[in-house]
């Protein structure tokens, strides 16, 4: 199992977000994450990335527990993180992004040229400031940027949110050929359309818990689980 | 002596004093831009490098340029290593909040002026310059000395740019710069950051009182000014932009040369007050600096 989560719970100060967390994450699969807005889904990603200390439960990655660990010690066991909003650094170069990307792994050639297959588009653009890309470019960046930590696990959150169609199909495909590669991709998204194509299985929060787990195969479109916990 | 030789010598006065004042902002600049901490003990760390350069000029007589050398890498190494501690027992446990570290920077100001003058006293000290040489113009002479503190002040900036654009250290802190939780989820160290940032923004400022101390004495008191201007330095090029510093420090530098020798010293802080208000009203963020 690459990513094991058990029982955790969570908060900000006195007010407790995730209550009693069970997840798991297989290598080469593709596990969703869905849920209403506030129901936890962004702080379970951060308690995994050690940037908010859990109060209860286990956290393993491949065997290892994570949790008690110093927030930059965590992408060393294999975590990497691509935030909501992708958080760049701006006024960095896209080859600078990749290369604070690539410090844990002392930045090897082979990574860096694997991430540009990837994402072509990168290549073109690694002397511009991250800032100065469009929003498509800035998210293949964030990923490339997480990959070159050549994880075991990718955590995703919201990856094509306000992309154009044309984006979100090249984000897509880049996800499924890491999925291909033998990374356990934990996405959290809100479309149902893109969790039907991508999702291996899907785990559905509410109220700060994963309350049901579904094999993504067997979610049809009107699936009532979509209904039930994201009101779609 | 007529007005064109009159001005080269108020311009190289100009530049000496924005030399130093270019090293001595370009720390406190350094330090906010990384750590957003406004660190207002930078004065002390200025002093406490002048003091020091006499303190190891008195125990080394009779060699002054062997002396200063040793100054010139004893005292900034010393008073990083304090900037060290200071961040690690205070700026540390108050998780560097913007507010909470004027204060602290404050009383750290305050314990490191009165320690030096417990230890050292109140009188001012000279520190014999490394080496006697006149430059004979056909107009006046100049002190070598003083070309020096421009040329090392020069080429200390020039090092720093490098090291902050071209090393890996350097994009670690501009990384951790602009968003401190992201670059903890690459596997940067952001307290280590953090550390070493406030150590080498003290040691350019001891730097400068180091490089200051032949022209200037030593004295318990002699932060205060460095710390205002290089506040006025930062505020005009934008806190955080070090090509910001080194051009405000001309600006300041140059106009406080020229203006003191042709009016007074105290037009010459006049109109750099008045540059401050002109750039907080209009342009906030500095000349270079990124809008908040």
């Amino acid at each position: 199992m690459a990513l094991e989560v058990q029982g955790i719970t969570a908060g900000y100060g006195p007010v407790t977000v995730l209550r009693g967390v069970d997840f798991r994450a297989e290598a080469g699969q593709i596990t969703c994450l869905m849920g209403r807005n506030g129901v936890g889904k962004s702080t379970f990603l951060k308690c995994l990335m050690g940037l908010l200390p859990t109060t209860a439960g286990t956290i393993q990655v491949n065997g290892l527990t994570l949790q008690g660990l110093p927030a930059h010690q965590v992408p060393k066991r294999g975590l990497a993180y691509v935030p909501q909003g992708r958080r760049l650094f701006g006024p960095l170069t896209v080859a600078e992004n990749l290369a604070i990307g690539g410090l844990v792994q002392g930045n090897d050639e082979n990574t860096l040229h694997q991430v540009l297959t990837l994402f072509p588009r990168l290549r073109e653009r690694l002397t511009q400031t991250a800032q100065t890309l469009s929003g498509g470019e800035q998210q293949m960046l964030a990923i490339g940027r997480a990959l070159c930590l050549k994880p075991t696990v990718l955590l995703l959150d919201e990856p094509t949110e306000g992309l154009q169609p044309s984006m979100i199909a090249l984000i897509q495909e880049a996800i499924l050929t890491l999925k291909a590669q033998g990374v356990a991709v934990v996405l959290v998204e809100q479309r149902v359309d893109a969790v039907r194509k991508l999702a291996d299985r899907v785990a559905f929060m509410r109220a700060g818990r994963v309350e049901e787990v579904r094999d993504g195969a067997g979610l049809a479109a009107n699936d009532p689980a979509f209904q039930t916990y994201v009101g779609v | 002596m007529a007005f064109g030789p009159f001005f080269l010598l108020a311009l190289m006065e100009g530049l000496v004093t924005a030399a130093v004042l270019a090293l001595a902002a370009s720390g406190l600049s350094l330090v906010f831009g990384v750590m957003r901490v406004v660190n207002v003990a930078h004065g002390a760390f200025f002093m406490l490098g002048a003091v020091l350069a006499w303190a190891v000029a008195s125990a080394m007589p009779g060699q002054p340029a062997i002396a200063f050398l040793g100054a010139l890498v004893i005292a900034p190494l010393l008073v990083a290593a304090l900037a060290a501690l200071a961040d690690g027992l205070i700026l540390k446990r108050l998780n560097y909040d913007p507010e909470a570290t004027i204060v602290a920077t404050i009383g750290l100001l305050y314990m490191i002026q009165q320690a030096v003058l417990a230890l050292y006293g109140p009188n001012a000290n000279p520190v014999t310059a490394p080496f006697e040489l006149r430059l004979q113009l056909p107009w006046f002479g100049y002190s070598g000395y003083k070309l020096f503190v421009i040329v090392a002040a020069a080429l200390v900036l020039l090092a720093l740019w490098v090291f902050m654009t071209r090393t890996k250290v350097g994009l670690i802190m501009r990384a951790t710069q602009v968003d401190r939780t992201t670059a903890r989820s690459f596997g940067i160290n952001v307290d280590r950051v953090y550390m070493g940032t406030f150590a080498l923004g003290a040691a350019l400022a001891a730097l400068a009182g180091v490089l200051i101390v032949p022209i200037q004495q030593a004295h318990y008191l002699m932060g205060g000014d460095p710390l205002l201007l290089s506040f006025i330095v930062v505020i005009i090029g934008g806190l955080g932009s070090l090509r910001g510093t080194v051009v405000a420090a001309l600006i300041i530098g140059l106009s406080d040369g020229v203006i003191s020798m042709f009016f007074s010293p105290t037009l010459a802080k006049i109109i750099a007050t008045l540059l401050v208000a002109l750039v907080l009203v209009f342009r906030p963020q500095g000349l270079f600096g990124a809008k908040a």
